[in-house]
């Protein structure tokens, strides 16, 4: 009983130890946020004074508090948008509407609507407070929690190092675990030993120019351009220039890839558009004029389904390609079934039907949507750009339209390939009488087919739509273009279409830097004009006795 | 001086450039009695051989029918012959001096080869005499196209020719609304407009009724001699009524050839051909 | 007493064609001048200068029924060869302006000098003289044609392929002549003219003039286009039309037959373009537009192919019933334009000169109907 007892007074002793204990630890931690939010209020007490070394013990303060708050306080103080109200001294932010202003409470981010200009009033900064202000924001972004903050401070610094901010930077790289950070961070460090001038060590300066090699940073290449004008040390000048032009050629070789890049992603677009087509004339032989709207149908399902689900953009987007499948397809076999069914056999006679339709289509969603160009969302995921390295960024949707249409091309050739449809498909596009005979029934092949690459032009259509701007001359401007796709590739060609796409997106990318954007697409329907005299069968002829 | 020569070495006066050349294909030469060469011709399409190392020679004056089971090469010759298809390897000549192979069509057809394809093909939407006309020997430049006029030399040999092939009084009909037998005399008639010396001829009784038929073969037969005819034909009947000389294709090479009896004694030509086409066709 | 034209004898259609314009190359620049403008029959300036255009479009559309509806090439961008002409003209009307522009340079016209040019471009050069001008009307459009076609018809490239490949030849044309660099007066072409020939294009007898000439041409190009197509060319070109293969079989050289008269086409489009610009007042880039081109094909279907005069009626309907519509109800034009495209190719494939031709009007004409006619007729 007595041990029993010993044992719980023991017990509650430690419980009453450590309750104190943690209350002393709280409190403890209490105490010491009142003091920084005391800070953060001193601070800005003090930015309302008028005199310019309270205002900058203010900056210092902010800084000091760690409130997560501070950063929007000082730059919005840097970029002339922090006001106060006249009548209670309420800090706000302020941005111009119209005559008056548009203002949100600073402490609290509440939206106080629009105030007139009078009942403001600016905190005014001078020359001092504003490189003080720079200084402190730098630091603060290189302590900031997120790696890609403290990048773009170490890199926003390139441009306007000084000895203070060089020893910022050495403090930091101790105790810096980001690669990408630590590395900026040397090639800052590296181009502040340039800078140093004739008082630094001329053998320093070279070991550091070595650091410098291959470094794709602009400011970097600014640095080694200036140092080859001013610099008098030959070994100085010869290394700078080795450097300067190892750099250059890396430029170079990721501007190649850039340009490579955006061609395959016209090239893709290309494809997207021209594949459809491809399918319907290699078929059924006819040259649907009305393509290009078909991919405009598709578009403009995109913009409805935006309409109708403001809120969930991407999903709507997702949603769009079945239905814009659905819509464009449909609307194709009924061109089939009223229009071109009746006009097998004339070619001719079918362009110019099918051109008739696409005035038709035009002029609809010209009277439905109002002739304007309406824009479609680009969903979050989609937007932005993927940066490689400071001289190569891929735009995301291009990134995403160019996955999409190897998607799409990869199973229309499984479809054609493996589907009993497909083989139907195949059998008449190379023997319509033979599959005919073989119980294929050519009629409904012939529509399927024709809402198969409608439904293709319409998945393009939604493409687009993340890419330019839909309106009634959507189709138009990709038309042509199509054609000379498939005109290229060979027709009834899948294979051909891609490649042909490809290489007519990347070889126009290329040229255009030569010759400007209008005369490189000059160019290529005069490199394609010459190209079908060698190969009038295009890339990839179909083969056999009847190509003949 | 020095000039003057590098001038003459650019233009030199027993030469001209190949444009001022007149578009005249070089004459016939026959001293040695064959019109037409073909040597070790073979052809491919996509990897099936049509042709394959195929040797065949043509007398003057001679008529030759050439058989052979469908996909044998028959009408692959006639577009080698024609200028249509280039062999992949192999020589024509046409006579001693004109080498087929480097002619296109227009110029292997005015050098004296006509063809009749093997669905009749005339102009449909020309009268029949229109037909004939645009057929007719002569300078087929653009301009003097334009300017042609019918001289009665010339009327005449389209009378005589519609003679021939009895067409006399559909003159001035219109192709199109001829039957499918006078729609081959009246390509057999083209071509005797182009007063060719070699006659090429693929399946010219096709759809013909007998008497039809039995007039054809004595117009061929006829044309003979002053002229050389091949005959490619399906119809074994008709074959045997004209033929002298058979050479018999299979898979793009002449299995046989000779006399009809010789050939139709032939072991091997009777396993691929002549044991299936004894049925009706 | 003169005979009769041979090739009109049996041209009915045309012989109705030409007497009509006779009488319209007659009395509307007579009414216009001499009628007083309240009168009734008074004829307008604006309506002379309207009938006028749709004389130089009648002329641009027989010039695509020769290569459409004798020779069988679908040409989309015969709207080139137009605009071309129309360029060469309006070259020549900008020089003519001399001091009397905007900018009042001597030598540079307004749109260069707001540009900066610092010198006449060597394409301008020469353009001042009429003759100089009218000659550029026919070579740069023939040649252009020419070398178009000497490299698509020798390579053999036909049907679809190739009408693509003309619409890419216009459009191409027209992105080209949309940039200011080229010295073409950019997006805004040539305009503001002011004399042709030192008569002033404000004048009504300028007009009149203009409209004369305007009839005197799509005459000419008549008359000569139905020469070469009853010539023994023109049969072969309907024959190369039919059966290709069995032109080239029987020894002509159809890519030569086929260059020649696609040539010839592109002078005469040329040449309409040429009259059209005086008398709209202004050439730019948009005639170059696939659309514009495609439509001459339209008023060719709806007057009837391969009969010539059809492509006169065609392109006078279809243009009188867009500036009609155009104005009255524009949404409607070009539902309209669509809706004819289909019903025309499905429902009426000879066009209005093949209800012409059926019907019972043409039949006394028949007495008269030699061999030729029964070509002709079988042509379509």
């Amino acid at each position: 009983m007595v041990a029993f007892s010993y044992k719980l007074k023991k017990w509650i002793l430690y419980t009453v130890v450590a309750i104190i204990g943690l209350s002393f630890g709280s409190l403890d931690r209490c105490l010491a946020e009142t003091t920084q939010i005391g800070v953060f209020n001193e601070a800005l007490v003090l930015l309302l004074e008028k005199n310019f070394s309270k205002k900058s013990v203010a900056i210092e303060k902010l800084a000091e508090s760690g409130d997560a708050r501070s950063e929007r306080i000082l730059e919005a103080l840097l970029s002339g948008d922090l006001f106060y109200l006249k009548k209670n001294k309420t800090l706000v932010y302020a941005h111009r509407e119209g005559s008056a202003y548009a203002i949100r409470e600073v402490l609290t981010d509440e939206d106080l609507g629009i105030e007139k200009k009078r009942k403001l009033k600016k905190i005014a900064i001078n020359n001092n407070l504003r490189a003080q202000l720079k200084d402190v924001l730098a630091r603060m972004g290189l302590t900031h929690a997120d790696a890609g903050i403290r990048l773009a401070a170490v890199n926003k610094m390139l441009d306007t190092l000084t000895p203070e901010i060089d020893e910022l930077l050495t403090d930091r790289l101790e105790t810096e675990t980001d690669p990408d950070v630590k590395e900026a961070l040397m090639t800052a460090l590296s181009i502040a030993v340039l800078r140093g001038g004739p008082e630094t060590n001329t053998s320093d300066r070279l070991d550091v120019l070595q650091q410098l090699t291959g470094n794709l940073q602009p400011a970097v290449r600014n640095e080694l351009t200036q140092l080859m004008e001013k610099e008098t040390d030959a070994d100085l000048r010869k290394a700078a220039s080795a450097i300067l032009d190892g750099i250059e050629m890396r430029i170079a070789i990721f501007e190649f890839f850039e340009t490579l890049f955006f061609g395959l992603s016209l090239g893709s677009v290309l494809v997207l558009a021209a594949i459809g087509l491809a399918i319907t004339f290699g078929v059924i032989g006819v040259i649907n004029m009305a393509h290009g709207e078909l991919i405009m149908l598709g578009a403009y399902t995109t913009y409805v389904f935006q309409q109708m689900m403001p809120d969930a953009i991407g999903m709507a987007l997702l949603l769009s390609i079945p239905a814009a499948f659905a819509v464009s397809g449909l609307a194709g076999i009924l061109i089939e079934r009223t229009i071109i069914r009746f006009l097998y056999g004339r070619p001719l006679e079918t362009l110019l039907a099918t051109f008739g339709l696409s005035l038709i289509l035009q002029q609809a969603v010209r009277s439905i949507f109002s002739p304007l160009n309406r824009s479609v969302t680009t969903p979050d995921w989609m937007s932005g750009a993927i940066q490689l390295n400071p001289v190569l960024s891929l735009t995301t949707n291009r990134v995403v339209i160019l996955i999409f249409s190897f998607l799409v091309f990869a199973g229309l050739s499984l479809l054609l390939k493996k589907s009993s449809i497909g083989l139907q498909v195949r059998a008449v596009s190379q023997n319509r009488p033979m599959a005919r005979a073989m119980g294929v029934r050519a009629a409904r092949v012939d529509a399927l087919t024709f809402g198969l690459g409608s439904g293709i032009a319409g998945i393009a259509g939604v493409a687009l739509s993340q890419l330019t701007n839909v309106g009634p001359n959507l189709g138009q401007a990709y038309i042509v273009d199509s054609f000379m796709v498939v005109v290229f590739g060979g027709v009834g060609n899948l294979w051909g279409t891609l490649i042909g796409g490809l290489s007519l997106g990347v070889t126009n990318k290329f040229l255009e830097p030569w010759t400007g954007a209008v005369l490189a697409k000059i160019l290529i329907l005069v490199i394609i004009i010459l190209f079908i005299q060698k190969r009038p069968q295009g890339l990839f002829p179909q083969k056999g006795r009847a190509a003949g | 001086m020095n000039t003057l020569e590098n001038i003459r070495s650019f233009w030199p006066r027993d030469q001209v450039f190949d444009f001022l050349i007149p578009d005249m294909p070089p004459d016939l030469d026959l001293t040695h009695g064959v019109i037409l060469y073909l040597e070790g011709i073979s052809v491919s399409f996509g990897g099936f051989k049509a042709v394959d190392d195929l040797n065949l020679y043509i007398q003057n004056g001679e008529l030759r029918c050439i058989i052979g089971p469908n996909g044998a090469g028959k009408t692959t010759i006639m577009d080698i012959i024609t200028g249509k298809t280039s062999p992949d390897t192999g020589s024509a000549w046409f006579g001693q001096r004109i080498n087929l192979l480097k002619m296109n069509e227009p110029e292997i057809a005015r050098s004296g080869i006509g063809r009749k394809f093997q669905k009749p093909t005339v102009f449909e939407n020309h009268t029949v005499h229109d037909n004939l006309e645009l057929a007719m020997v002569g300078n087929k430049q653009v301009w003097s196209t334009l300017t042609a006029k019918l001289n009665s030399v010339q009327q005449g040999n389209i009378e005589a020719v519609l003679e021939t092939i009895g067409l006399k009084e559909k003159i001035t009909a219109r192709a199109g609304s001829l039957s499918h037998g006078q729609k081959q005399w009246l390509e057999i008639g083209m071509l005797l407009m182009q007063n060719p010396k070699l006659l090429l001829v693929d399946e010219p009784v096709a759809g013909m009724t007998q008497q039809e038929t039995e007039r054809t073969a004595e117009l061929l037969t006829d044309l003979a001699g002053t002229r050389s005819v091949v005959v490619v034909e399906h119809d074994m009947e008709f074959v045997r009524s004209i033929a002298q000389e058979v050479t018999v294709l299979h898979q793009g090479r002449v299995l046989a050839e000779g006399r009809m009896d010789e050939v139709q004694n032939n072991q091997e030509v009777i396993e691929v051909y002549l044991g299936e086409e004894n049925a009706p066709h | 007493m003169i005979s009769y034209p041979k090739i009109l004898q049996t041209d009915l259609g045309g012989s109705l064609l030409l007497g009509i314009l006779m009488i319209a190359g007659l009395l509307v620049p007579l009414l216009n001048l001499t009628v007083n403008d309240t009168h009734l029959l008074h004829v307008s300036t604006y309506t002379m200068a309207l009938l006028g255009k749709y004389l130089c479009y009648a002329l641009l559309a027989i010039a695509v029924d020769l290569v459409w509806g004798y020779l069988g090439i679908l040409s989309l961008g015969h709207g080139a060869f137009f605009t071309l002409g129309g360029y060469a003209m309006g070259m020549y009307l900008m020089r003519q302006i001399g001091t009397r522009g905007v900018y009042g340079h001597p030598l540079l016209p307004d749109f260069m000098v707001f540009l900066n040019w610092p010198e006449l471009p060597w394409f301008w050069n020469g353009f001042n003289w009429f003759w100089f001008a009218m000659l550029m009307v026919i070579v740069v459009p023939g040649l252009l044609a020419y070398v178009f076609g000497w490299f698509a018809f020798r390579s053999r490239v036909t049907g679809v392929y190739l009408s693509i490949m003309t619409q890419a030849l216009t459009y191409a044309l027209m992105l080209a002549f949309f940039r200011n660099e080229m010295g073409f007066g950019g997006n805004n072409g040539l305009t503001d003219f002011k004399d042709i020939l030192g008569f002033s294009l404000q004048s009504d007898e300028t007009r009149a003039g203009l409209f004369v000439a305007s009839v005197i041409a799509l005459a000419g190009g008549y008359v000569s286009s139905r020469w070469v197509m009853n010539s023994r060319l023109g049969k072969l070109c309907t024959a190369i039309r039919d059966e290709e293969d069995r032109a080239r079989f029987i020894g002509y050289r159809v890519e030569d037959a086929k260059l020649w008269v696609f040539t010839f086409s592109a002078v005469l489009a040329g040449i309409a373009g040429a009259l059209y610009v005086p008398q709209v007042g202004i050439i730019n880039p948009t005639e170059f537009a696939p659309l514009a081109s495609i439509e001459i094909v339209i008023w060719v279907a709806v007057g009837g192919r391969a009969t010539l005069y059809g492509a006169v009626i065609g392109a006078m309907i279809i243009n009188y019933a867009k500036s009609y519509l155009t104005a009255a109800l524009p949404d409607v034009w070009l539902f309209g334009l669509g809706a004819l495209f289909i019903l025309v190719t499905l429902f009426l494939p000879h066009g209005v000169a093949g209800l012409f031709r059926q019907g019972s009007f043409a039949f006394w004409w028949k007495k008269k109907e030699t061999l030729t006619v029964v070509a002709e007729r079988a042509n379509l």
